[in-house]
């Protein structure tokens, strides 16, 4: 079966506070996109964490977007087209910028334009809700999406994360 | 046995080294380093905060519910954690024994889960300092400088962690939030399809897996001065064995030997295992501390993990794997091995046996079968012990007249392994800090060690930003005289 074109990613654990926003986020989109014609053209997936071997999953697509919670990262949300960076010390997790190089070394080509939804949460301890600042973030970032959905082209997501 | 870490006579004058919070290892860690007026380590203390609230987290919870619920404790093992609330729920539905084929799929997932874990642990956070040395370029000990000098190893890392993931999906059902444990069964078995689709590239994998077990017995062969001696940590070692003292990840009873190997208990039921276990609490931790009720807290801490199962256990039940363990007996001349960077070696000894048993798994028909459920009398009470890919974890639950959680104990396998951990950076410590300078080749080496054992810290809280390493010595008076900062 052929790859959807877009793929979407989101991160989280819809247990530990603001580091919900991600799966939230998503489970929204999948709602939005299920009564819209252009559902085929997104795959959604959704862990708890971005590990190594996710760049399979990147395979064959034309755009990809990490969704994500933030701590100390810009608020309501940030949108940017993550660098390929060598991660000296990273968790089990990698961050999306460390996932690059280890596609174009796994898969030998460049990996396809990807861009982080970094939306920043406030509290992340376990049993959390989802903060009120948190939310107010959340709904600034799912007002943004609808942008990225409306026009998703590589010259449309430059544009919205001020690439020249 | 002893140890020293709250021994300090006059901890008022030590000074104090934090390193806050230990990278490359999940979520929130600090380590304490206390140091005395010659800059000698006296006392050691690993932090680990994220571990409380999981068992109030889980009370008041349907029983049914809990096998879903508890995979979101672990970004990494999340698996581990449904099996063994599963394991624990089948008395309370009444399932005693269960079916062939809900066994078998659920000891298939487990395979699956010590696989990708494993592979994770040692290609991704483990292979960088291995391959390049403690001390080597920070920038290129990463899985992207181990895909640059070393492509294939790195390709296989991955490729092998996939495996173990398509075979949790199968079995599980979904990526994540997999629910094909049930209390008394599974809800789903495999399709020819699927069996057919894994048992493509499973030699392949086996292969792979054996060539890992003989890359990390080549670094040790290389260097043994310091794979023989880093982060020692001598010590009682517990597990469970199944049949016959056999390894036996999924099921079996508690065994324990001593640092020299000698049997300190064996065959006993994990429904005892609270007769056998006592948790001891520290004022300066949030995470407990077990130990082995027989010989006291002073001398019955233990470690589990890989380290510990392939020296407890009598035989592997796959031919290459037990290969690869009789070998690693044999290298220290059939005394136990307790050198931290040994957790490696049989790491990857395990990883090929949860290969081999995959593959045999997938040559069993009751995989395919339709008899996924078991009934009988319930109970109000159920224990759930598994081998998880860092050590052995307890799930222990009391349900009420209406089904809901009413006690919950959960012991994991970094709370097992605490004091050997504490121990291990001792030891390592000792040796590589003195003097005032804290050095980012120094820091790694308490890293390397707390790497070894791969403690899950917070589980699955990964935010961006979230994750900086900030070091500071301060001297006795409080005052900080020396900093070191790096982000990711």
């Amino acid at each position: 079966m052929p790859h959807a074109p877009c793929l979407i990613f989101a991160v989280g654990n819809e247990s530990r506070g603001d580091d919900a926003l991600g799966p939230l986020l998503l489970r929204e989109i999948a709602r939005r996109l299920e009564a819209g014609a252009a559902s085929d053209r997104y795959e959604l997936i959704e862990d708890f964490q971005l590990q190594v071997e996710n760049v399979l999953d990147m395979a064959e697509r034309q755009l990809v977007l990490f969704i994500d919670a933030g701590h100390g990262t810009p608020a309501p949300f940030n949108f940017y087209r993550p660098q390929p960076q060598a991660i000296g010390h990273s968790t089990h997790a990698l961050p999306p910028e460390a996932l690059l190089p280890v596609f174009e070394q796994v898969l030998h080509r460049p990996p396809p334009p990807a861009y982080v939804l970094c939306i920043r949460g406030e509290r992340f301890e376990l049993g959390e809700e989802v903060s009120p600042q948190a939310r107010r973030h959340y709904e600034a970032a799912l007002a943004f999406t609808e942008r990225l959905l409306a026009n998703a082209t590589v010259e449309s997501w430059d544009a919205l994360a001020g690439m020249p | 046995m002893t140890y020293h870490l709250e021994t300090a006579e006059h901890p008022e004058t030590l000074r104090r080294v934090a390193i806050d919070p230990v990278s490359r290892v999940e979520g929130h860690g600090k380590v304490t380093l206390l140091l005395d007026e010659d800059n000698k380590i006296h006392q050691v203390r690993l932090h680990i905060v994220e571990f409380r609230g999981f068992e109030r987290f889980i009370q008041g919870r349907p029983y049914w519910e809990v096998p879903v619920m508890v995979q979101r404790l672990c970004g990494i093992c999340p698996v581990s954690h449904h099996l063994a609330a599963s394991k624990a729920m089948d008395p309370i539905v009444g399932a005693h024994h269960l079916t062939p084929t809900a066994e078998k799929i659920r000891r298939l997932m487990h395979f699956g889960q010590i696989m990708q874990s494993h592979a994770l642990h040692f290609f991704h956070l483990c292979s960088p300092d291995l391959l390049f040395g403690f001390d080597s370029d920070v920038a290129k000990r990463n899985i992207v400088g181990v895909a640059e000098a070393h492509p294939e190893t790195a390709k296989q890392g991955v490729l092998l962690r996939k495996f173990g993931q398509e075979v949790i999906r199968m079995t599980a059902g979904k990526r994540i939030h997999g629910t094909g444990a049930i209390p008394g069964g599974v809800n789903k078995s495999l399709t020819v399809a699927e069996r057919d689709e894994l048992l493509k590239d499973v030699y392949t994998m086996i292969a792979w897996s054996r060539d890992a077990v003989h890359l990390v017995k080549k670094l040790h062969d290389a260097n043994p001065a310091l794979y023989n001696s880093f982060g020692l940590c001598r010590s009682n070692m517990l597990s469970i064995v199944g049949h016959e003292g056999a390894m036996d990840l999924y099921d079996g009873k508690l065994r324990a030997r001593d640092a020299d190997g000698k049997l300190i208990f064996d065959g006993v039921d994990c429904n005892n295992y609270y007769q056998t276990i006592e948790e001891e609490v520290r004022p300066w931790s949030y995470m407990k501390f077990p130990f082995i009720k027989a010989l006291g807290k002073e001398d019955g801490w233990y470690k589990v993990g890989p380290l510990a199962r392939v020296q407890n256990c009598d035989s592997i039940p796959t031919a290459f794997a037990d290969h690869e363990r009789r070998d690693f007996m044999d290298y220290a001349g059939g005394s136990p091995i307790h050198a931290s960077l040994a957790f490696h070696w049989t790491r990857m000894i395990e990883m090929l046996h949860a290969v081999e048993g995959i593959k045999e798994l997938l040559h069993d028909d009751d995989i395919l079968g339709t008899e996924l459920m078991a009934t009988g009398e319930r109970k109000r009470e159920g224990i759930g012990v598994i081998e998880a890919p860092r050590g052995t974890l307890f799930h222990h639950y009391r349900v009420d007249d209406d089904d809901l959680v009413t006690m919950c104990n959960l012991i994991v396998s970094t709370t097992n392994n605490n004091q050997a951990m504490n121990e291990a950076i001792r030891h390592v410590a000792k040796r590589y800090l003195h003097g005032h300078e804290i050095t980012e080749g120094l820091l790694n080496h308490i890293e390397v060690a707390i790497r070894a054992f791969d403690p899950c810290l917070s589980c699955a809280t990964h935010a961006l930003g979230k994750m900086p390493l900030k070091v500071e010595l301060v001297d006795a008076a409080g005052q900080q005289v020396h900093e070191l900062s790096r982000g990711l």
